[in-house]
């Protein structure tokens, strides 16, 4: 089937989706935080416009409601509450050296393969739009954790975690146009808990270490002292 | 259906009480109060089940049967036990200075919070929302974990925050392809309901269950601690306050358990292989061996215990994977047994570890002399999770031996050997802690050990005679689980 031959609903949602998977991409190559929670907020907001499309295509109205609080809490408050906790611990001009940039943009093209890979049983008999949407958001979920995995600094970890909840909730937009809407609600509750949680550990990490870097949070271990 | 209700909302009362009001002197007691009402609760809800069968409310929101009711209970029994052992404990953290008294009520209200979290993922029968209680669950006690704020238990509270809170999310990606394959065959809006499910399970698509399950067992599995996964477990037990790492072994490990379980039961009605058992029995498997090689490395005793945890999660993912009806009702037994002993042990081990003002290992000594209430609490508890006769884990750990031998007898051997290897990793640690020479100065704490008395006794029965009508409930769980009745 050609791309042209598909109708403009699909035809959106699958850019969005490669535009999503873009902006993990630049977040594991980013070494500055500011730009890093920065377009996080821009993954968000493509989550906006991804499930806005969705409410008005289907006229399914409760994903309007999912909308506007995804662009709340991803868009604007985490966001917003990260940049105040860089900006306070002084930490806007750190810029985080990665090692082996190289080696991680390739484990991440190696991660989208695996996500088409894993998801391919399912893939045989369902639409091309979920073919490509449902795999790009477990690549989404997957570079989220690489991004954690590959970054130091706790903030950046609080980026990669609420990362790949934006690929669950992706994933749960395009093939299932969306979740119950108590589940969703539970979810989005969740979501804005952790990320209070997050912001108070901020603070009693670095009064513990006197840094985010955790990679110094290194005391317990198996190993013999 | 009305005591379920309540039972939710109670700890929801809690929360709130707790951190609005909670602020005087006998607080730990009003804790035991609430958790006592909702045994209460727990027994009339029981009762309903086992004289009307499944319930269901109306709006299909909340299921209750056989096989949840008995967690239920067990829960708030374990919940009402770690508060009588938590109001003397956490008053004599106070009392050396470890604690204040804004950090006591987030305490209680987060215990609270955490109680209604394990009522939620129990009762609620929308897949969507036990990911959800799940979670809230790890969100509510992760700033326990970090209560007394050293840098080792914000460490560990941060370790456990990010990999159960990453662990999970595949958990969800998991419930997000079954409600994909449910919206083929039936409307959206019941579609997570896992009654409904049940009921169309040969329909779901087994090739998307089958990628569903595997997510969910890593998500959940994250939860119960199955190796390789399980590195949050140690680090979060040993640096939290102890009655948490009683509650969190007691309670949330078998819940995680309960969510794989029922989960299982979906995939297998679809897929009609046993590929959901075996992914089950691998992982079972590696993390009972690899936990028994683990206890003899502990410095730490609650590290100790919790490595014991894992093992016996471990034993009961692997008997639930066998999937046979005797090897689930082993199964039931051990997530019964391992509950009330562990977390005995928990309580006399947070005595312990106040008596000598220490958690190390070989700081620890010389126990029954000081204090030998606690000293053979710890023993007797040490003998009864190592499994050996007359305890209830003795009975639970010999017919998953038995079921084994039944269907995958040459995995027998493997389970013998780890059983034996748990049991000297255990007792080369216990034995001098208990009967070592006594350090100068040592003395006695103020402790309340009915509860060890209470669990250890029970355990005891269950080892020498299960009550006809604790088989009837269990066979009637196997049934609904594995579909037959055991024997």
């Amino acid at each position: 089937m050609n791309i042209e031959q598909l109708d403009l609903y699909t035809q959106i949602i699958l850019s969005l989706a490669g535009l999503i998977m873009l902006t993990s991409f630049i977040m594991l190559g980013q070494g500055r935080l500011l730009r890093l929670v920065f377009v996080f907020a821009l993954q968000g907001l493509l989550l906006v416009l991804a499930t806005a499309l969705a409410a008005y295509s289907f006229s399914n109205h409760h994903l309007y409601i999912s909308a506007a609080i995804t662009l709340v809490l991803k868009v604007l408050f985490i966001p917003w509450m990260l940049r105040g906790h860089i900006l306070k611990l002084n930490m806007h001009r750190d810029v985080e050296a990665l090692n082996n940039k190289t080696t991680i943009m390739l484990g991440g093209a190696s991660l989208v393969i695996f996500s088409y890979y894993v998801l391919h049983p399912i893939l045989a008999d369902s639409t091309i739009v979920l073919l490509n949407a449902l795999a790009l958001s477990l690549a989404v979920v997957l570079l989220g954790m690489l991004l954690m995995i590959s970054h130091r600094q706790a903030i950046a970890h609080v980026v990669g975690f609420m990362s790949i909840e934006n690929g669950l909730f992706f994933a749960a937009i395009v093939s299932t146009r969306g979740m119950p809407m108590v589940v969703e609600l539970g979810v989005a509750f969740d979501v804005l808990v952790a990320a209070v949680l997050f912001g108070i550990f901020f603070l009693h990490i670095s009064n513990s270490i006197d840094t985010l870097d955790v990679d110094r949070l290194n005391r317990l271990s198996e190993e013999d002292e | 259906m009305i005591p379920a209700y309540l039972l939710l909302l109670l700890p929801f009362v809690g929360i709130i009480y707790f951190a609005m009001l909670g602020h005087k002197e006998d607080i730990g007691r009003q804790n035991v109060w609430f958790n006592g009402i909702a045994l209460l609760l727990s027994l009339s809800l029981a009762l309903n089940v086992f004289n009307s069968g499944a319930l269901i409310s109306t709006d299909q929101y909340f299921i209750v049967d056989s096989f949840n009711v008995y967690l239920i209970v067990l829960t708030a029994f374990v919940g009402l036990t770690t508060a009588i052992f938590s109001a003397p404990y956490m008053d004599h953290e106070k009392q050396l200075g470890k604690l204040t008294d804004t950090r006591l009520k987030l305490y209680y209200s987060m215990y609270q919070g955490f109680m209604f979290a394990m009522y939620l993922v129990l009762t609620t029968n929308n897949m969507g929302i036990m990911w959800v209680a799940m979670e809230a669950a790890t969100l509510a006690t992760v700033l326990l974990v970090s209560l007394y704020r050293t840098p080792e238990s914000v460490e560990a509270a941060w370790k456990y925050f990010i990999l159960c809170g990453v662990g999970i999310a595949q958990a969800l990606f998991g419930t997000i392809l079954l409600y994909y394959a449910a919206t083929q065959i039936n409307d959206a809006e019941n579609a997570l309901m896992w009654s409904v499910l049940l009921d169309h399970a040969g329909k779901l698509n087994p090739d998307i269950l089958e990628i569903a399950f595997v997510f969910m067992l890593v998500g959940y599995g994250t939860k119960i601690g199955l190796v390789p996964l399980h590195n949050w477990l140690p680090d979060a037990h040993s640096e939290g306050p102890t009655p948490m790492s009683a509650v969190l072994s007691g309670l949330l490990l078998n819940d995680a358990l309960y969510a794989v379980v029922r989960n299982k039961m979906l995939v297998d009605g679809a897929t009609g292989s046993d590929i959901a058992g075996y992914l089950m029995m691998g992982f079972g498997l590696l993390s009972f061996l690899v936990a028994a090689f683990f206890l003899h490395r502990q410095k730490d005793i609650k590290r100790l215990f919790s490595y014991s945890s894992i093992e016996h999660m471990g034993m009961m993912t692997f008997a639930f994977g066998i999937g046979t009806p005797f090897a689930t009702f082993a199964a039931l037994l051990h997530m019964t047994v391992h509950s009330l002993t562990k977390s005995a042990i928990f309580v006399t081990v947070g005595h312990a570890a106040q008596i000598a003002g220490t958690q190390r290992i070989e700081k620890i000594r010389g126990l029954i002399r000081t204090q030998p209430k606690v000293g053979w609490g710890l023993l007797i508890g040490t003998l009864a999770i190592a499994g050996f006769p007359p305890f209830g884990v003795f009975t639970s750990e010999f017919l998953v031996l038995l079921a084994t031998m039944r269907s995958y007898p040459w995995l027998t051997p493997l389970l013998l050997l780890g059983i034996g290897i748990a049991c000297a990793g255990l007792f080369r640690n216990i034995q001098p802690m208990v009967y070592g020479e006594c350090p100068q100065g040592q003395q006695a704490v103020k402790a309340n050990l009915w509860p060890v008395i209470i669990h250890l006794a029970l355990v005891l029965w269950l080892g020498l005679a299960i009550p006809d009508s604790l088989a009837n409930w269990f066979t009637q769980a196997t049934l609904l689980i594995s579909g037959s009745a055991p024997l």
